[in-house]
């Protein structure tokens, strides 16, 4: 029993049916993150007031990372083309480029996500609050690289501010936290939606690698499945990057 | 190709289904979608029971409360421990079994009966194609359905029970709850998220690209047309959703306050938590799901009505164009009117007034669809078999649950409703006596393709005229203990606030109001019995029903009849050609008053 359509497109939608099911996919995550946009616009607009924080993140790594989602753009697109070219070691070339560019993004993302678990805001005794990277610690005292400041209101804007070693008492401390999600709505909504994003990347990468790795023997066998496989997959990673272009004004630049 | 199509052929069946499948690929891990519809069927079934006795035990509380329930109070007393020590129920586990009543009835009942069975069984033979088409993504679609509805049976036994918010989980409440209940909830709607999600996407593909040839678009059955709007409701409705589950489940387990406002005091100390949040986002998100699902539990029901009416009239149905276009218009419209539930979170009259607009726009094309099924009953040589019965009598019931939804669609009147048990009563209207009979309709009609017998025809009446009486005894009493002002989830059934404990107070609830909470047991009760025969004449009849005499027994057009009986793996002997209309019954000229789909012209 065979399926009509798996390959070859249906003469009156023009379409074959993996590619319908996956733009009603799309469609669907359109509503997911659609959704959470409209969450973190609605939480930034009811936020009390001052309360909201600016520059809290770097722009060089979220523009260097804008840019490699954008070369793995093109890298998907032409190893898509190589393969409708019937040339292998082309896809092969560009896949693999797609991976690795992939990879570098997922890792600056995880560098940015330990910046952040590393970075302390500790409340003293005497009501002054400490902030920065933790450096050091020992039984009696934290290091902090970072800077004194006399209310959570200084704290808001992230940036211009002097890093400099700061050593504080573990007795005169009333209050640590990280910037984990609890910390504030911001953070929450930071890590919830790059998060989810992150994921995406992730899944996106396990269906690259799968096809760059075993799933490529298909290519000797059927090759035109073989490339609608890759394109459906480049759909979903085009749809991957154009989600983090929102994200990247959104989070980094307002 | 006439007598081909009709004489009974049964000899393909046995050797075309399993095609040397082990029992695990034919029936466990089938990825045949008669076999996943039928998963889903009986899953659903098993969920619809359990939704039902959860509720049962409930109305034993609230008609008296404080006393141990009957029969089934030492079960739980031994199973649950605590929450129902000595046989009686808890406020925690009345809380408990309020949530999951809802949750279980529309999420893992009402909703994978009407889409992942009704759906799945018949959109392939309907459009005349060989399967679903994703089989695999279709067969995740049952796991992962099971998966959620394990995580949500499961949250009963663990500590501290099941979640207690509510089916609508508003937070901060949901999230302050210190147990763990809500987190399995949340985990189980997600897996429900993601199977709906492979759900919907392949009804859709398979509809756009699997219609057999000949087949157009206002060819299609009209059921056909009900599941397509609502996988679109699933497909973009329900991501929203999966946005506040994530949420909150941040909130519960990362501690964040996306929905926990700033000065949170829960238990009396200010709670210890960042803040900022708002509640109302919560409400947003679920509604924009929840509002389009109720289109969801309705339109497959409208649909299934259609098509017994069409065949059981002998005549087509009127308005067929219209009511596709009204079940298109709802579909889009659906998406508009979320906020009509919340009219009492202090919203602005403007946007109040939005929102009674875009829900008065919504009941005209429910309407049309509703008036169009009546005037198709008009001058039809109609046949009163049970499935007929059960989509006559849905006509009304639906037709009050809709009504009755008016009032609470203005903000003006809903202020005094909203939270009573007139809204129970009106949504019951809709999905109880309404989705619920279309089902059962759908069950008694297609029950002869998918086993080759019918069911007994007697013990179809008796369940019939037992369910319609005591559907209208539980849910007809509960209008008029809403208007009283007597609120909805309450575990003493409103004792509280009654002339007997409020001496002097004038407003209490009357002892007339009190006492229909009797009636409403024993309704209950009853509606209870009455599924008796047709559970027993559901499993009975599988074995010993009395066997069709054609693959065709109902005389009916569309594709799915002129399938063998049971439909085989691949359904159609050869692949079917569309050459007319869905509903050409009494066509003049022909020496039979219907004319199949797939019979050519001349």
């Amino acid at each position: 029993m065979d399926i009509p359509y798996t390959i070859q497109p249906r003469p009156d939608t023009g379409v074959y049916n993996a590619k319908v099911g996956m733009w009603l996919f799309l469609a669907s995550e359109v509503m997911l993150f659609g959704g959470l946009f409209s969450s973190y616009i609605l939480l930034r607009v009811a936020a009390p007031a001052n309360t909201w924080p600016h520059g809290w993140l770097s722009v060089p790594l979220g523009t260097v990372n804008t840019l490699l989602l954008a070369l793995s753009a093109i890298s998907t697109l032409l190893a898509w083309a190589a393969c409708k070219a019937r040339m292998f070691d082309r896809f092969k070339l560009f896949m693999g480029l797609t991976l690795v560019l992939a990879t570098v993004f997922l890792g600056i993302k995880g560098y940015e996500y330990h910046d952040k678990l590393t970075h302390y805001e500790v409340t003293l005794k005497d009501g002054r609050i400490a902030d920065g990277h933790l450096v050091a610690e020992t039984a009696t005292a934290l290091q902090l690289k970072g800077r004194f400041v006399k209310d959570h209101a200084e704290l808001l804007n992230g940036r211009g501010h002097a890093h400099e070693a700061v050593t504080i008492e573990k007795s005169r401390i009333q209050k640590i936290e990280n910037y984990a999600p609890r910390h504030n709505t911001f953070m929450a909504i930071y890590f919830t939606m790059t998060g989810l994003h992150g994921l995406h990347v992730l899944g996106g990468m396990v269906v690259f690698a799968y096809l760059w790795g075993p799933g490529s023997r298909m290519w000797k066998t059927q090759p035109d499945r073989f490339t609608n496989r890759v394109e459906i997959a480049g759909l979903f990673w085009h749809f991957v990057d154009l989600v983090w272009i929102f994200l990247f004004p959104v989070l980094y630049l307002t | 190709m006439e007598s081909a199509a009709h004489t009974l052929d049964r000899a393909h069946v046995h050797e075309d289904h399993h095609e040397g499948l082990g029992f695990l690929r034919s029936y466990v891990f089938s990825t045949d979608h008669k076999v996943i519809g039928l998963q889903y069927g009986f899953t659903a079934l098993c969920f619809l029971l359990l939704g039902f006795t959860l509720m049962l035990m409930m109305r034993w509380q609230m008609a008296h409360p404080g006393e141990a329930i009957p029969l089934a109070g030492p079960l739980l007393a031994a199973v649950l421990g605590d929450v129902a020590a000595k046989g009686v129920m808890s406020p925690d586990l009345y809380n408990s079994f309020g949530a999951m009543h809802g949750t279980i009835m529309v999420f893992l009942a009402i909703v994978p009966l009407a889409v992942g069975a009704y759906g799945n069984y018949l959109v392939p033979l309907q459009i005349g194609a060989n399967d679903m088409a994703f089989p695999k993504l279709n067969m995740m679609s049952y796991q992962f359905y099971l998966a959620g509805g394990i995580v949500m049976f499961v949250s009963f036994f663990i500590p501290g029970g099941a979640a207690q918010s509510g089916w609508t989980s508003y937070a901060p409440l949901a999230t302050v709850v210190p147990t763990s209940g809500q987190t399995f909830w949340l985990i189980g709607m997600v897996f429900l998220i993601t199977s709906s999600l492979l759900g919907s996407v392949n009804i859709i593909t398979t509809i756009i690209q699997l219609r057999a040839p000949g087949l157009t678009w206002m060819r299609l059955p009209f059921f056909v047309w009900a599941q397509f709007t609502a996988s679109f409701l699933l497909l973009l409705a329900f991501p929203p959703l999966e946005v506040a589950g994530i949420l909150q489940l941040m909130d519960k387990v990362a501690h964040t306050s996306f929905f926990l406002p700033t000065g949170l005091a829960v238990g009396g100390n200010l709670a210890n938590i960042s803040g900022g949040g708002s509640p109302l986002l919560w409400q947003h998100l679920f509604w924009f799901l929840a509002h389009p699902e109720v289109y969801v539990l309705i339109l497959p029901a409208l649909g299934i009505v259609a098509e017994i009416i069409a065949v059981n009239t002998r005549k087509p149905l009127w308005g067929y164009r219209s009511m596709v276009y009204s079940a298109l218009a709802i579909g889009f419209i659906s998406f508009l009117v979320w906020a009509h539930h919340m009219y009492l979170t202090g919203m602005g009259t403007r946007i109040a007034t939005f929102f009674q607009t875009t829900t008065m726009i919504i009941s005209i094309p429910s309407v049309i669809i509703l008036s169009s099924l009546l005037i198709s009953l008009w001058g039809g040589s109609i046949r009163f078999n049970t499935p007929m019965l059960f989509a006559l009598a849905f006509l009304p019931m639906f037709g009050i649950g809709g009504l009755t939804g008016l009032p609470l669609g203005m903000s003006l009147s809903d202020i005094h409703l909203h939270d009573t048990y007139y809204v129970i009563a009106h949504f019951h209207y809709v999905v109880a006596p309404g989705t619920i009979f279309a089902l059962f309709a759908g069950i008694y009609f297609w029950f002869p393709k998918i086993t080759g017998r019918r069911m007994s025809e007697y013990w179809g009446r008796v369940h019939f005229w037992g369910s319609l009486i005591f559907m209208n005894v539980v849910f007809m009493p509960m209008f008029a203990q809403g208007l009283a002002g007597m609120l909805r989830r309450m575990s003493d059934g409103g004792a509280n606030y009654s002339q007997a404990k409020l001496e002097g107070v004038t407003g209490g609830l009357s002892p007339a109001i009190m006492s229909l909470n009797h009636y409403i047991l024993w309704g209950a009760v009853g509606l209870g019995l009455a599924q008796i025969p047709f559970i027993i004449n559901f499993f009975h009849s599988i074995r010993w029903g009395e066997k069709v005499e054609s693959d065709n027994p109902w005389a009916s057009t569309t594709l799915e009849w002129q399938t063998p009986t049971p439909p085989p793996h691949g359904n159609f002997l050869r692949p079917p050609q569309a050459y007319r209309g869905p509903y050409e019954y009494s066509v003049p000229g022909y020496d039979k008053d219907y004319v199949p789909q797939n019979q050519p012209p001349g």
